[in-house]
């Protein structure tokens, strides 16, 4: 039934809504309260109280916010930014959530639950529709289908190359290089060439092969740490490595086995380079060692040699990559070499 | 509502529109195009449980607009690029020092622009809020058994939010290029290498060449700022839509059953305590991105692949990998020329792969073990479900401790301890405290199920007196001031809210004497018609 205004009614006029269920539309009175419900009474309990609270905060907030402007016209620092931004945006969030909470209908109210799911007939007509109709377009055209997965099959792998590919060039030899070559001479961050007299008995610092020492990349593969050990005489770290250590000059990789931070602490008594990141330590004298921490492999050792005039240089690169461990690389736990 | 006669009179113009005035009016408009009436009017009753525990989720839902709204004005100023610039900037200490373009404008944003170190370190700050809010609200979810059917879904989408939200988290704090985040950035490439046959490849591909490359700011930059935010913002749609289909669970309580959702309507009680709590945690984010001092870059000095400082940590939601990997023994493999380097595959990706799959499968896992398929939608209290409480506790137990062997160098270095021995304890404790954990959690609940005080009650004292005869006897303590306020019988959302009934109706429908103005159409039928009005507060 309705009236002039179009509006559904129930038998005693108020508005009712209509429930379309199939082919029945079942008026249902919607939910009407009085206005002195208890439901609808504000929840404090001295709700005078509870609006003095609520208008305090407010302002609260709007001093806040207003004093956030005039701190940024100031260009104010940044405390004073923090403190007038938060305490308006506090001020003005408490004030409008004790609103909710307290000034507004206590309830509670409730909504009725219904079962999400649809009558079994639909779920037939839906699992029906999948499977006849595939049925109609799949099994009397397999051979349509065939083609069609395999144009998507070539496509995916296809559009792997400029998704994939395209991101950079092939591992191949990257990981396994530096720049260190026979003869090449050690510099400082600088680029100035090391002088066996510029480091003492007990000294330490960070060498580059001339020319990559600022170089991105090569601060990063390159990165050697030079010790120079109390000794007289080739310092030998390990069989093998008899000409290694001229004078007490030892040189390692700065990047630590594990996962490549640099190893950039040295205890100078006990002679362990100690990698800051995840506290591995490795043995100076006995050829980088791990003793302690994550690191799987000693350190590799750059063989030196001391040129006429007195400086430091490379006999070769390294014998093994450098860093941490990866699936192609090739070389024993012990020291590193290629098994 | 006839609207091709033309209303002559303001009268007139007020009855055609309806007892809802305008509004009507907009209603009516919107509803011919799009037809939300109903879905509208059903949406703005929806209910919201009154229980504190579901804010947890709602501070995770702000964070993310705190993270959207800093983030965008931080992309105005910052620029993402490896490019080495010497800096002559307004920060005087750092002067002349060669940086990558995206650390010198890191440093400026931070100082030479208005707020803008404000804006940074609530971005910083957001973001641990964020992860932190979602750890939370997943342990309310799972303590409480809400991921139970029907919203297994939910729980996934959920977990995904996690492992997205500490991705994006990591690669945010990596573009900065300061020497704590390019430390970061070069371990990331080392896990990256760990993975056996692809692995190099994989770290190759990401960062365009060996590390540090050219290239990788510029696409942690992108995926930070638009396509892992895109899809996080998806899935929090995704989240709450399936909220508001599925409906929110509750606890148990005063006509609380499997077939309601007691609590606050969505309008306008919980928009308006919601709304409040936006802010609330929009100002206490403000505050403490002023005042609580996050990732002051301009200390650490810029990236270079040969420096690095003592001491450092990731950020909260890193620091349990950190910690795993600490922790691990150097187990290398190596041979048949290839190399395994366990002892950073198992802690960075098999183990942080299995604690999200193991959350991932929990709700199947556990319908496995209960063969339990019912629909629940009112809420466990953990004290009931000992076993999963257990299993709870214990995880977070293990997290715990993982997170805390994050800082095994500076816990040795506090406590004047052996690093070794700080290593050991933590390698054990691991397994320990779990156990541990999970049994002592296991004894408490059944400890408190002898308890059984009802939900929604306040607890009553209770007052324990010896008598003459010495028996002691307990007395359940009156109640206090407020607890007699007792909670109401639910009642359905009253779309309509009766002020007063007319005095008298006159034939025409015009009211005569009655009072307001916005009912005078309503009652046309004779007689009973109810004066109207929308909720008075």
């Amino acid at each position: 039934m309705t009236d002039v205004d179009g509006m559904p009614r129930a038998g005693d006029g108020s508005p009712v809504m209509i429930e379309h269920d199939g082919e029945h539309r079942t008026p249902v009175a919607l939910p009407v309260a009085r206005f002195d419900d208890p439901h609808l009474e504000p929840a404090a309990r001295h709700p005078r109280r509870a609006e003095l609270i609520v208008a305090f905060f407010l302002l609260v907030g709007i001093a806040g916010v207003a004093a956030f402007g005039g701190a940024y016209v100031e260009n104010a620092s940044t405390q004073a930014l923090a403190v007038t931004f938060g305490v308006g945006l506090f001020g003005l969030g408490f004030g409008l959530t004790a609103w909710g909470k307290y000034l507004m209908p206590r309830g509670p109210f409730e909504e009725a639950r219904h079962e999400l799911r649809t009558s079994d007939s639909e779920r037939q007509a839906m699992a029906a529709a999948l499977v006849e109709r595939t049925g109609v377009v799949v099994k009397r055209r397999k051979f349509l289908g065939g083609l069609l997965g395999a144009g998507f099959g070539i496509f995916g792998v296809v559009a792997a190359f400029p998704l994939l590919r395209s991101l950079g060039p092939l591992p191949g030899k990257l990981l396994f290089v530096t720049d260190w070559r026979k003869g090449s001479l050690l510099v400082d961050s600088g680029g100035r060439p090391v002088h066996k007299d510029d480091l003492q008995p007990g000294g330490i610092m960070t060498v580059f092969p001339n020319g990559f020492q600022n170089t991105d990349n090569g601060q990063a593969v390159d990165q050697t740490v030079l010790i120079r050990l109390q000794a007289s005489g080739n310092i030998v770290t390990m069989p093998g490595r008899e000409s290694w250590g001229p004078d007490g000059f030892v040189a390692y990789s700065k990047m630590c086995t594990h996962l490549g931070c640099p190893v950039g602490l040295y205890e100078r008594l006990l002679e362990m380079l100690v990698c800051p990141c995840h506290q591995s330590m490795f043995k100076v004298r006995d050829g980088a060692v791990p003793t302690f921490g994550p690191a799987p492999r000693p350190l590799p050792q750059l063989p030196l040699t001391i040129d006429p005039d007195g400086y430091l240089r490379a006999q070769a690169g390294y014998d093994q990559p450098v860093g941490p461990g990866f699936w192609e690389r090739n070389t024993s736990l012990k020291n590193g070499t290629p098994a | 509502m006839n609207n091709l006669v033309k209303p002559r009179t303001a009268r007139e113009a007020r009855a055609a529109r309806g007892p809802y005035g305008r509004i009507q009016q907009v209603v009516d408009e919107i509803d011919d195009r799009l037809g939300i009436a109903k879905g509208g009017r059903v949406l703005l009753g929806k209910i919201f449980p009154d229980h504190w525990s579901f804010m947890l989720g709602e501070i995770a839902l702000y964070s993310f607009i705190i993270l959207v709204a800093t983030g965008v004005f931080l992309t105005l100023y910052f620029v993402p690029s490896q490019a080495t610039v010497v800096y002559h900037g307004v920060y005087k200490p750092l002067d002349g020092v060669r940086m990558s373009e995206a650390y010198a404008s890191s440093i400026d944003l931070s100082f030479a622009v208005r707020a803008g170190l404000l804006m940074r370190q609530m971005h910083h700050w957001a973001a641990d809020i964020f992860v932190g809010a979602i750890v939370v609200h997943m342990a309310r979810i799972f303590f409480t058994g809400a991921f139970r059917k029907p919203r297994e879904l939910n729980w996934t989408i959920g977990v995904m939010l996690l492992i997205l939200a500490i991705f994006n988290g990591f690669l945010g704090y990596s573009l900065p290029d300061d020497l704590i985040s390019g430390t970061g950035i070069r371990i990331a490439y080392s896990i990256l290498l760990s993975i056996p046959f692809v692995g190099s490849y994989l770290a190759v591909w990401l960062f365009g060449g060996n590390f540090p490359g050219h290239i990788i700011i510029e696409r942690f930059y992108i995926l930070h700022v638009l396509i892992l935010p895109l899809i996080i913002g998806a899935l929090i749609g995704a989240h709450l839509t399936l909220l508001v289909r599925q409906k929110h669970t509750q606890f148990p309580g005063k006509g609380r059953t499997e077939h309601n959702v007691v609590g606050s309507p969505l309008y306008p009680t919980f928009m308006a305590k919601t709304t409040g709590f936006l802010l609330m945690v929009s100002g206490v984010v403000g505050l403490l991105g002023g005042l609580a001092q996050i990732n002051p870059i301009w200390q650490f000095g810029p990236y270079q692949a040969d420096k690095i400082s003592y001491a450092v940590q990731p950020d909260m939601y890193m620091g349990w990998l950190d910690g795993a990997l600490r922790i691990m023994p150097s187990w290398e493999w190596a041979g048949w020329g290839h190399t395994v380097p366990w002892e950073v595959f198992l802690p960075a990706v098999i183990f942080p792969g299995l604690i999200f799959n193991l959350c991932l499968v929990w709700p199947a896992f556990e319908r496995l073990f209960t063969r339990d398929n019912k629909f629940h939608q009112l809420l466990d209290r953990p004290r009931d479900r000992p076993k999963r409480t257990a299993a709870g506790a214990a995880m977070l137990g293990l997290i715990f401790m993982i997170f805390a062997a994050s800082s095994t160098d500076v816990l040795a270095n506090f406590f004047h301890l052996s690093l070794n021995a700080v290593l050991w304890f933590f390698r054990i404790a691991v397994v320990v405290v779990p156990i541990i954990v999970g049994w002592v959690a296991w004894r408490i609940c059944l400890e408190m199920q002898g308890g059984g005080a009802a939900i929604g009650r306040r607890k009553r004292a209770m007052v324990i007196s010896r008598t003459a005869e010495g028996e002691y006897v307990g007395v359940t303590a009156e109640p206090r001031p407020g607890d007699e306020h007792e909670e109401l019988e639910p009642v359905p959302v009253p779309e309509r809210i009766e002020v007063e009934r007319p005095e008298r109706v006159g034939a025409t429908g015009e009211r005569v004497g009655a009072a307001a103005v916005g009912a005078a159409a309503v009652g046309a039928e004779g007689g009973d018609g109810g004066g109207v009005r929308r909720v008075p507060r």
